[in-house]
């Protein structure tokens, strides 16, 4: 049914159709009215969901853990600083190999103190062993929350799924949406270790030297192996529903001379950058980075290529930029923009592309550069 | 794409006023998003929304600079802030107001919301309802259809003094 909706409430009637057995969340800005909607639903009893409000996202990552462990299908919704205090308790999300899955809603680290738009939080957490994909609308935001479930618990995977929107530019704006009856779309969960009381087994004891490298091969493996099962579940999706999605998504990249590469909404700012770019006879592309782990294998040899990063790890580069650097041995115009909600136009995006300087990196609106 | 910005306080509406048009556009069959500018902005506060609306899907994220049309809900804000700023040359300009406004050299349109909202006891914890009779002066404009309009509050709202508010907006507008 075609609706209207923000980015908040599409990830919450996502959730409602994967009926988790356990949500327990914690609110903050600007992701809460995920959460909220969520317990509305179980208020109104459209959702028989077991939700627990925690006193704090440590508590709400671990409350998701135990619940996960028992077999059950879980979720949880935070942002910016609450996903950093679950930082310790997401790591043994993964190590655990519980399938959970959470919605980030990007936003800014403090201080100085800042709601808006930012992706250092999600990168903070890409060593973890989540999955994490970024979304560029809202359809996309409930499309992406349905997949990650059918991915998450995939024999092949068994690792948390962490769906990334920018904090406000897609949380809260209000777009086009068509809700679909997911059906059999996510089978039924079945975690081969789940906790059986009638059948006791020690979880998450003493792993020595000898063996403590052989659980992170096998996170790592997984990860290897996710590739084919997203895959898989995008065809699957395209199939039952119509729309498709890839690793990374493309626009005019074909015969591009230079290309553009971003997470999240900037891919879409970039495409009407293109459009403009094109116009003046630049042959420009833009390529959407959808899943920044596992990390997609890119197609950009021979061409020049200007990465956006809204984030930063500070004295390395942009992280984007820096990860496409080292798995594509190609040369990079690096440009750090859109740090805390500021503004990027396509205009900007498009100056970004017609000054570049490849092998440099700069920071959008500092003087001296950009 | 039709590009509108909307004037308003904190608490006044204008947010779910720009929900309201984007929905009743896409009742239209077209394209469309709302979206605020968050600052640190509270009740009382002079706050902007934005819409767009297009015949193909919307791919911008960033702010309006340009308007095709701005929306002033209290004319008040205009005492600290330029609403005209960035309008297109021969944009319009629509003014909750029982009077004409005093923009020199362009289009402006006005009716009274707050008249109307007060006379059909439209009022919630004593603020008269303004977003859902602007729709009506916006059908006036034919920016949006009268059913669109219409069925878009009643997606939103259940109350139908709503819609009879939208109706008196649109019959008493002139344009």
């Amino acid at each position: 049914m075609l609706t209207v909706s923000t980015g908040n409430k599409a990830v919450a009637m996502a959730v409602r159709q994967a009926k988790p057995a356990v949500v327990a969340a914690y609110p903050i800005t600007p992701q809460t009215e995920i959460v909220e909607s969520i317990a509305d639903y179980v208020t109104a009893k459209e959702l028989s969901t077991r939700y627990i409000a925690v006193e704090s996202e440590h508590s709400a990552m671990a409350a998701c853990i135990g619940a996960s462990a028992t077999g059950v299908r879980t979720f949880t919704a935070t942002s910016s600083h609450g996903l950093l205090y679950m930082h310790e308790m997401t790591n043994f999300a993964a190590g655990a190999r519980l399938p959970i899955v959470m919605a980030n809603v990007n936003r800014s680290l403090g201080p100085g103190w800042n709601i808006w738009a930012e992706h250092t939080d999600a990168m903070q957490e890409r060593d973890t062993g989540w999955l994490q994909v970024y979304v560029a609308t809202v359809q996309e935001a409930y499309d992406a929350t349905l997949m990650a479930f059918r991915i998450a618990e995939h024999n092949d995977v068994l690792l948390p799924v962490m769906i990334n929107l920018d904090g406000f530019l897609l949380s809260h704006i209000m777009q086009p949406l068509d809700t679909t009856d997911p059906g059999d779309f996510i089978p039924p969960i079945h975690l081969p270790h789940a906790i059986d009381v009638s059948n006791p087994k020690g979880y998450g004891g003493l792993t020595g030297p000898e063996e403590h490298f052989k659980f992170k091969w096998d996170i790592e493996r997984s990860m290897r192996d996710s590739v084919k099962v997203i895959e898989e579940t995008q065809a699957e999706f395209s199939r039952r529903f119509g729309r498709k999605y890839g690793f990374t998504e493309d626009y005019w990249c074909e015969d591009a001379d230079v290309v553009i590469l971003s997470l999240g909404t900037f891919g879409k700012e970039s495409e009407v950058a293109v459009d403009n770019l094109r116009r003046e006879g630049i042959r420009a592309g833009s390529m959407r980075v959808r899943w920044f782990r596992p990390f997609p294998h890119l197609d950009l040899k021979g061409r020049d290529v200007v990465v956006l990063d809204r984030d930063y790890s500070f004295g390395f580069g942009g992280v984007l930029a820096k990860s496409i650097e080292a798995k594509n041995k190609v040369d990079i115009y690096s440009v750090i923009a859109g740090l805390g909600g500021q503004e990027v136009t396509y205009d900007d995006i498009a100056g970004f592309v017609k000054q570049r300087r490849m092998g440099e990196e700069s920071w959008f609106g500092v003087s001296g550069n950009v | 794409m039709f590009e509108i910005r909307i004037h308003s306080r904190g608490g006044q509406g204008g947010v779910t006023a720009a929900r309201l048009i984007a929905l009743a556009a896409i009742r239209d069959g077209k394209y469309a998003t709302a979206f605020p500018f968050y600052g640190a902005e509270r009740r009382g506060a002079p706050v902007v929304s934005f819409v767009r609306i297009d015949d193909k899907p919307i791919r911008v994220y960033s702010q309006i600079r340009q308007p095709d049309m701005v929306i002033v809900l209290d004319t008040s804000v205009m005492e600290t802030v330029d609403v005209l700023h960035g309008l297109k040359a021969g944009g319009t300009v629509f003014v909750n107001s029982a009077h004409p406004p005093d923009f020199k050299s362009v289009r402006s349109y006005h009716v009274d919301l707050t008249g109307i909202a007060l006379r059909e006891n439209l009022v919630v914890a004593g603020s008269p309802i303004l977003n859902t009779p602007v729709l009506g002066a916006l059908a006036k404009l034919k920016i949006i259809t009268v059913s669109s309009a219409k069925t878009a509050i009643a997606e939103m709202f259940s109350d139908e003094r709503n819609i009879k508010a939208a109706e008196a907006a649109y019959q008493e507008m002139v344009a």
